[in-house]
């Protein structure tokens, strides 16, 4: 019993990760094929999501299984990635919108202001484009 | 008095418990240094962010968490799809603007990162009054039908969690 329990938990941690290792490498990949800056913003904040998040999924499962000791660190981790991947992505795009982009190649705001990137009305300090 | 020794009591609880996760163990040292840092921590950050969020309905966030965590693995799932797939001449690309309902910039914050974790999209930039976002989409045939179901699946939801 205990041993077809172990085989079946072996089984789900290799899958787990060799599913992380597909996703890690189909993120890659996407840098590569996708044509522009912003296209390929969504190949690493997306497709390698999963693949880090399964290898911390096998990796508690196996010291829960294996070692008879349970870790906060991968939940932690989980956390961290989520909170840092949107905000290091949405700095790459602001980036890129001040030195590739102009004010004309996005859509208008719908509202009385323009996009915060470029609207000078908040810091009249500031030259334009700079 | 109390309320400017802890400007933030939630964060404070959260900051204490997630020094407790890193170091993987309970111990009276690890919860003085954890309380120590929860109270510096929103102290030292106090300036940046004057007004506590106000949630309403913290059972309705935890159904919000598993929909985005959901929504995330399906994601992955999509995006995987299109990047091995779909030939670079089919892709279409596009920026939508999503109008906002929502005031409170906790809110705002959250519905961003969100839609940058969730299928095809990412935040690019908020309009310099608050009132829209900016969504760059990696392959939206239909970018109206990407802002309605933005606003229609997680913005709806965040308006009733945060009050």
């Amino acid at each position: 019993m205990t041993d077809t329990f172990m085989l079946i938990m072996e089984i789900l941690v290799s899958g787990l990760i060799v599913m992380a290792g597909i996703f890690g490498l189909v993120g890659s990949y996407g840098l590569l094929k996708l044509p522009e800056l912003m296209t390929r913003l969504h190949a690493p904040t997306k497709a390698t999501t999963l693949g880090v998040g399964g290898v911390l999924i096998a990796s508690m499962i196996y010291f829960l299984v294996f070692m008879d000791q349970f870790s906060f660190h991968e939940l932690m981790i989980t956390l961290f990635l989520f909170l840092t991947a949107p905000i290091s992505a949405n700095l790459i795009a602001k980036a890129h919108m001040l030195r590739e982009l102009q004010p004309k190649d996005v859509p208008p705001t719908g509202a009385a202001c323009g996009w915060s990137t470029y609207d000078e009305t908040a810091d009249p300090s500031r030259q334009p484009g700079e | 008095m109390l309320r400017k020794l802890f400007p933030h009591p939630w964060l404070t609880l959260l900051l204490t418990l997630v020094w407790l996760a890193l170091a993987n163990a309970i111990s009276l040292g690890g919860i003085v240094m954890g309380l120590i840092l929860g109270i510096a921590i929103p102290l030292g950050t106090a300036a940046y962010w004057p007004n506590r969020p106000r949630i309403r309905a913290p059972l309705k966030m935890a159904e919000f968490i598993l929909i985005v965590l959901w929504d995330i693995v399906k994601s992955n799932f999509i995006v995987a799809r299109i990047v091995l797939f779909t030939p670079r001449a089919a892709l279409r690309p596009a920026w939508v603007t999503v109008p906002l309902d929502l005031r409170q910039p906790e809110a705002i914050t959250v519905l961003a990162g969100t839609i940058t974790m969730t299928p095809g999209t990412v935040t690019a930039d908020v309009s310099a009054d608050g009132k829209a976002l900016l969504v760059h989409c990696l392959h939206a045939p239909d970018p109206e039908g990407v802002a309605a179901e933005i606003k229609d699946r997680y913005e709806s939801r965040l308006k009733e969690i945060f009050a």
